[in-house]
């Protein structure tokens, strides 16, 4: 049985506004992702495309090894990333906050989102410039007289994608951790002091609680989209660096099998999704025990 | 002594942030076609030879077409559903601002299959459209995050009082509203328009013949004789974005300093 509530003016008005934007995300975003997940059930030989049931495409996505392989590559590089880029970004966004004079702080906020707005594929690219055979440390080096013979060992592996993904997403990860100690009470600070702890026992039982919940937005900024990235394993990573993204393009471009792709995507996101929801829920519970939440 | 450490760091941190794109410029006007040091010389060329690549100025403007189309249809969508989501409550009011906020936290490679799934079933053609619609899709969430302080801002009085005085709702909004809020308006579009003058991956899935700026500057990354002019193109497009920047950020500093509001940066909001 419905209850019928009695919906007021302001509820239709509501309901009206959002029902465009609404109606809009549901046909690009929910219809599309079901489409996705309908496609890949299915069965694809060249070009036609056989409708009949089948979760060999999931099967496969899960357990061929190559494919574990480009996932758990993709995790823990991806895992390797947001750690580094948390661990740069917090003491940067902590001397915005709490070092730096009032005045001075719209200029560093600037400063740090103009990386932002610079074209993300050249920021990646320019890594390569820096790392290559030919690139700028080599051949600096070689001009110094420290080596005869270029470094290999910098460009194309695992290492050169971690480096270059954690430079592209540092500024994402600065914003939301600055923004959390902006709003946070600095009279709590004073409090603990005048009550006798010392700099660094406030910072971790006051500072860090409280500034959570930005690192936790800044984790997810990063994780998220870095586990999906296609540009750069594929400008520096070299074979050993590929992960899951370059496979899902390769299944729906060259190897004509986007049922596959579409597994392999699906499955990525349900990692993606895993994974999150698992920094939210170590957040509360962290939270709790220091007792702010 | 803890401060000194920071602040060391944070010339560090800012320097590491940087240094690639201090070599945009650098090897924009070296002479050499490889990319390497010391550098060799002082030479226009290779803006000379921007200039010439047909290819290039009508990647340019399906760019710039598809960026003016998103940012508009996103900040239009953004207005309906960050106005509902901060005056009114209605029924199911969580999980549809849910739903309009997701592709927020997806990777866009999945946004960029997803749709090019639904184009390959329904058998359209890849064109300018397609990415529009993609854009827009991205664009939305980051358009309402803005708008959103702007709603919370907007001081409800005012508009009662429109209304008390007998306007409609449409001039209402129209009068009193949109100019109170245009400042968030005009950052969500630039933020809007950046983002999709930027964006690779969903270009890269739904390009057809028509290629994107960045999917053109994708496809000329392969072959190192190019690279030099593509340092150019970087150097243009870098001073165009700052300057852009520059520019909000002053408008948004005088109406910061009209409305005799706290400065305190506010570009994240």
């Amino acid at each position: 049985m419905l209850i019928k509530k009695p919906i007021d003016q302001d509820a239709i008005r509501g309901l009206s506004q959002i029902s465009l934007p609404f109606l809009f995300a549901m046909v690009l975003l929910a219809a599309p992702m079901v489409l996705l997940l309908a496609m890949s059930f299915w069965t694809q030989d060249f070009l036609t495309l056989d409708k009949s049931f089948t979760l060999n495409n999931i099967r496969e996505a899960w357990f061929e090894p190559i494919y574990q392989v480009l996932m758990m590559r993709s995790l823990k590089i991806s895992l390797i990333v947001t750690f580094v880029t948390i661990l740069l970004a917090y003491p940067a966004a902590y001397y915005m906050s709490f070092v730096a004079p009032n005045r001075r702080k719209p200029l560093l906020v600037f400063l740090i989102t103009i990386p932002f707005w610079t074209s993300y594929l050249m920021r990646i690219f320019l890594w390569k410039v820096i790392l290559g055979y030919n690139g700028v440390i080599n051949s600096t080096l070689i001009e110094l007289g420290f080596i005869e013979k270029p470094l290999e060992f910098i460009l194309y592996n695992q290492f050169a994608v971690v480096l270059t993904l954690s430079h592209a997403w540092l500024p994402f990860a600065v914003l939301p951790i600055f923004v959390a100690m902006e709003r946070m009470n600095r009279s709590y600070l004073e409090a603990a002091q005048d009550l006798g702890d010392s700099a660094f026992q406030s910072f971790i039982r006051i500072t860090l609680p409280l500034t959570m919940p930005g690192v936790v937005a800044a984790t997810l900024i990063v994780f998220v989209p870095t586990i999906g990235d296609y540009v750069t394993p594929k400008l520096v990573g070299g074979p050993d660096g590929l992960m899951i993204a370059n496979m899902i393009e390769m299944q729906f471009k060259k190897a004509n099998n986007a049922p596959l792709g579409a597994a392999l995507a699906l499955s990525a996101m349900f990692l993606v999704a895993t994974v999150a929801l698992i920094f939210v829920w170590l957040n509360r519970r962290y939270l709790k025990s220091e007792g702010a939440a | 002594m803890m401060k000194k450490y920071l602040g060391a760091f944070m010339v560090v941190f800012v320097l590491f942030l940087y240094a690639p794109t201090l070599l945009l410029p650098l090897f924009a006007f070296n002479e050499s076609t490889i990319i390497s040091f010391p550098l060799s010389g002082f030479t226009l060329n290779w803006f000379s030879v921007l200039w010439q690549a047909e290819a290039l100025q009508a990647a340019t403007i399906n760019s710039l077409i598809i960026a003016s189309a998103s940012s508009v249809t996103a900040t239009g969508l953004a207005l309906l559903a960050a106005s509902a989501g901060v005056r009114y409550s209605f029924p199911g009011k969580t999980p549809m601002m849910a739903a309009i906020m997701v592709p927020m936290f997806l990777p866009e490679i999945i946004i960029g299959v997803s749709l090019l799934t639904v184009v390959l079933l329904a058998g359209l053609n890849l064109s300018i459209f397609t990415i529009i619609m993609g854009h827009t899709l991205i664009c939305v969430p980051f358009a309402i995050a803005i708008l959103r302080s702007s709603f919370q801002q907007l001081d409800q009085s005012m508009q009662e009082a429109s209304l008390d005085l007998g306007e409609s709702r449409a001039v209402t909004f129209l009068r009193v509203t949109l100019p109170l809020i245009m400042p968030g308006v005009v950052s969500s579009l630039l933020i809007s328009f950046t983002i999709s003058l930027d964006e690779f991956v969903i270009a890269f899935f739904l390009s057809g013949t028509e290629p994107t700026l960045p999917v053109y500057i994708w496809s000329q990354l392969r072959f190192p004789r190019k690279i030099p002019s593509v340092m150019a193109l970087g150097t243009i497009l870098l001073v165009l974005s700052v300057c852009l920047l520059a520019v909000s950020e002053i408008v948004r500093r005088r109406n910061a300093r009209r409305l005799g509001q706290q400065d305190t940066g506010g570009a994240w909001q």
